[in-house]
């Protein structure tokens, strides 16, 4: 079985060994600092692309790369939506370049370990709905759904 | 937007503007307090001298689904430095949506020296007043607060089955998909942490922001929310109404609309909502 993709798993192993919450925020928002805005993202504003329960207006949409590997984009409509801002640029960072059969191995407690157990369950719901729709574009990439 | 006084509503007072805040950053009797639906944006950037209130550290009880109790509140003010005779404006993300939550917990305990500032972070940014890192810290203060006051503002399952077999007044504040239950079931996503999908029978779906205008955030004048809560859904001023969403948190922005600034006097917030009635056994449900 594949594992999932290496440089997530180094970056949950580093979220693992923080020690306080406050040290969490701060990581979480140097990563949320690091989201740009995606040049072409009005084109890809489409129903399809659009993460169903997250109040921060996210779309995910991936292109398939000649090594078969894909590459992810994201456009975060809310620009109060730190904490997405933050979970696509990881992701970003960390899952774009591998190839499908590995993001579909991501863990379903990822947004957990990544955000800690202080998240309300409608963040919760609406994080992993980024993650599920990620994934959704390895299944579909899989079977020919994604040019 | 048209100055508050101006806007008709039965109790402006509760209202404050950007303005009115940004001249009392250093007033002492004065706690300007954040509280968003995003864990993280308070250390983004907050108004000068602003406290975080997180509803899930410090509102809830953290073991039990309930709310904190007399003494956990007495430590929360005493923290934020307030003490009874303190102003408390509340601010936040979504259109004040949770700001308005920490205030409906606040009443539980009768801190009536509360206020919203009108139009939330979202007015402030846009402006482009002051924002800050910086977290205040407060001398601590020996707050006295009277034992949780649940009856007037607040309702339980069972009191809601028998609201239903009355069949009196009930506002689901979801959008909707979920209050059709079809969001409930899509596949590949996580559900609403209810089995069960759909409504409270009875229940007019009035979504909560459309109390808001969009562009800024503010509270739409009393004359636009008569029209949308009395006109279009014929919800009267002294209804017994009941509001309710997924865990009470959209419809205590309802709850502080219909109470503070139309005059409804008999409205509660079933903070179970749909993650309680959704997975209750045998409760009646309406799609």
């Amino acid at each position: 079985m594949d594992q999932f993709p290496q440089k997530l798993k180094e970056l949950l192993d580093l979220f693992s060994m923080l020690s306080s919450e406050q040290e969490r925020i701060d990581f979480l928002i140097s990563y949320s600092d690091k989201f740009k805005e995606n040049p072409d993202r009005i084109a890809q504003l489409t129903e399809e692309n659009n993460v169903p329960f997250c109040e921060s207006g996210v779309y995910v949409w991936a292109k398939k790369q000649p090594d078969k590997t894909l590459k992810f984009y994201f456009a975060v409509q809310n620009p109060q939506g730190i904490s997405a801002k933050a979970l696509t640029v990881i992701l970003d960072q960390t899952v774009s370049g591998e190839n499908p059969e590995k993001i579909l191995n991501i863990p379903d407690d990822l947004v957990f370990k990544i955000f800690g157990q202080n998240l309300s369950m409608g963040k919760n719901m609406g994080l992993s709905g980024i993650v599920q729709m990620v994934k959704r574009k390895a299944r579909q990439s899989l079977g020919s759904g994604l040019r | 937007m048209s100055e508050i006084k101006d806007r008709g509503y039965s109790n402006p007072d509760v209202l404050v503007t950007t303005e009115w805040a940004a001249n009392h950053l250093n007033d002492k009797n004065v706690r300007i307090v954040e509280s968003n639906e995003d864990q993280l944006l308070y250390s983004t950037g907050h108004i000068p001298g602003a406290v975080h209130v997180d509803w899930t550290k410090d509102l809830n009880d953290q073991v039990r689904r309930d709310y904190l109790d007399k003494k956990g509140f007495e430590s929360l003010m005493s923290r934020i430095g307030a003490t009874s005779g303190t102003t408390v404006v509340f601010y936040g993300d979504k259109n004040n949506w949770w700001a308005c939550y920490a205030y409906w917990v606040f009443q539980l305990f009768g801190h009536k020296n509360a206020k919203i500032m009108d139009g939330g972070r979202l007015k402030w940014e846009k402006e482009g007043r002051e924002l800050t890192r910086e977290v205040p810290t407060f001398t601590k203060t020996a707050y006295t607060s009277p034992e949780r006051n649940d009856a007037k503002i607040r309702v339980f399952r069972d009191q809601v089955l028998e609201h239903v077999k009355k069949r009196l007044p009930l506002v689901d504040v979801r959008s909707p998909q979920e209050y059709s239950g079809e969001r409930l079931h899509m596949p590949e996503y996580p559900n609403e942490g209810a089995l069960r999908g759909g409504h409270i029978p009875g229940a007019k779906n009035i979504p909560w922001a459309k109390a808001v205008n969009t562009d800024d955030g503010t509270f739409k004048p009393a004359s636009e929310l008569k029209k949308l809560y009395q006109e279009e859904n014929d919800l009267r001023p002294g209804d017994n109404i009941v509001a309710y969403c997924r865990i009470g948190e959209r419809s205590s922005h309802t709850w502080f609309v219909l109470t503070n600034l139309l005059g409804y006097k008999n409205v509660r917030n079933y903070d179970g909502s749909w993650t309680e009635w959704g997975n209750l056994v045998g409760a009646p449900i309406e799609k």
